[in-house]
């Protein structure tokens, strides 16, 4: 029955948004918003970084590898935060791997 | 009201009362409207930019049933062309050919079909037609083939508790994203049929254990979001997440309400869109004021710790069960008429076991209840 299966995130994942998944600015609250079927996330700075670079060609590895660039971090730490909020979405079907 | 009010985040349009389905739990009023009371298609349209303006982020396209409205695909164009994320709440009844796939064409996002039973006998029974169950799975179909997400809606009672398995094949077999096992809501329509929807205590039980386990097992494959059953809970539900807080709803005819049943609270009155403009009755008409925040509340909830979470919990069901809608909701165990909702739950089971004289349901039409009960 069930054709699916939970997906893990690797180094090796490619993760994108789903179609009923959007970032979007309001305008109203000056705030990015990330819209899904029910609800509504307000994502802070960091979190938001990390769903933009979810676009369907980059791979974790490279996400990571950015985001230490970026923000002057070790990779280390960078991989186990990045890995962990992926995961996170990936299970609440935010984001596709 | 100490501070002005937030903006709103969702808003609910109930298109039309017009449905092909009856089923006894409805959460339209019982005085339905008919069509000649429906907002055209540009007000609804003056309306949907209003909603955007003020910070309305969602909006979901309900009825009755939406698709009854010819003019849904321009509807959603408009919400679209706003970035509004747009949902259709449908019984996937009678939709024509093609329209499914326009309404995705127009921007549609999402999708949000109801089953009434996981199987075609239980689902044609509870809507009260014929043919409702091969007819939604066709739906369902399309829509995936049309690429929209997909959510299943099972309003949960007695009649198909025991279901609950079934639907969770039914939505991962339809290939959803998502599953609302959505205990039934005494209010309108639900709360006329109460003691024959009202579950037994065990099933209840049985269920919520399965749903837990469901959800369990299907991490990141299916989301499953539970709506308790709230005669059987501690606490009550955060209605609306709060009253006027950050979401609201339309009727066809325009009255701006915060939440289904508010229309049952005798004391409040409300407007219509057109003759105010939206943001107006957003933020200062008497009805959106009167229970937003936590000014209006008595003992326990006044002091209560769970203020903030639950709000109060629902205005209708304190009106309906306490006779004053500023009563803490009895669902609540802090209620100090938290038992009455444990002896209606008996009561229902008495009752139920009654053989009934000709329908089981008072089914959900227009005309058939002109005063509300």
């Amino acid at each position: 029955m069930a054709l699916r299966g939970r997906a893990m995130v690797s180094p090796q994942s490619v993760p994108s948004l789903p179609k009923h998944v959007r970032i979007q600015y309001d305008p109203v609250r000056q705030a990015f918003a990330v819209l899904s079927p029910e609800k509504v996330f307000w994502p802070n700075d960091i979190s938001l970084d990390i769903l933009r670079r979810c676009d369907g060609r980059s791979t974790v590895g490279h996400i990571i590898a950015g985001l230490a660039a970026d923000y002057d971090a070790e990779q280390e730490a960078v991989a186990a935060d990045v890995i962990a909020f992926l995961q996170e979405w990936s299970d609440k079907l935010l984001v596709k791997l | 009201m100490s501070e002005p009010p937030l903006p709103p985040i969702g808003m609910l349009a109930e298109l039309t009362h017009r449905c092909p389905l009856q089923c006894p739990y409805c959460s339209n009023p019982l005085e339905l409207l008919k069509a000649n009371r429906e907002l055209d298609t540009q007000s609804w349209l003056d309306l949907f930019s209003q909603a955007a303006d003020l910070g309305v982020l969602q909006v979901h396209l309900s009825g009755g049933e939406p698709t009854l409205r010819r003019d849904l695909e321009q509807l959603i164009a408009g919400l679209s062309a706003r970035g509004v994320y747009t949902n259709l709440i449908t019984a996937g009844v009678g939709i024509a050919d093609g329209r499914i796939e326009a309404f995705a064409e127009a921007g549609l996002d999402h999708l949000q079909l109801s089953f009434q039973g996981a199987r075609p006998a239980t689902t044609e029974r509870i809507g009260n037609h014929r043919g409702s169950h091969e007819k939604k799975l066709e739906t369902a179909r399309r829509a995936r083939a049309a690429g929209l997400p997909l959510t299943i809606n099972a309003p949960i009672h007695r009649h198909n508790i025991e279901e609950v398995p079934e639907f969770i094949d039914l939505a991962l077999s339809l290939d959803a994203e998502r599953l609302e096992i959505a205990n039934v809501q005494y209010a309108g329509w639900a709360l006329t049929n109460r003691d024959q929807l009202m579950p037994e205590r065990a099933a209840v039980d049985r269920h919520a254990e399965i749903v837990a386990a469901a959800r369990e097992r299907l991490t990141g494959i299916m989301n499953i979001d539970f709506v308790t059953p709230d005669y059987f809970a501690i606490y009550p539900k955060p209605c609306m997440g709060g009253w006027a807080r950050d979401a609201f709803m339309v009727t066809p005819d325009g009255t701006v309400l915060p939440c289904h049943a508010a229309q049952t609270i005798p004391s409040l009155s409300f407007e219509r869109f057109g003759p105010r403009s939206l943001a107006a009755i957003w933020t200062v008409s008497p009805a959106f004021n009167a229970f937003r925040g936590t000014d209006w509340m008595q003992e326990p909830c006044r002091n209560c710790e769970r203020r903030e979470i639950d709000w109060g919990g629902c205005r209708c069901q304190a009106m309906a069960i306490a006779g004053d809608a500023a009563a803490t909701d009895p669902a609540c165990a802090k209620s100090p008429i938290h038992a009455r909702m444990a002896m209606l739950i008996d009561e229902a089971q008495r009752a139920a076991t009654v053989p009934s004289k000709d329908e089981l349901f008072v089914y959900r039409r227009i005309g058939v209840v002109t005063e509300p009960a």
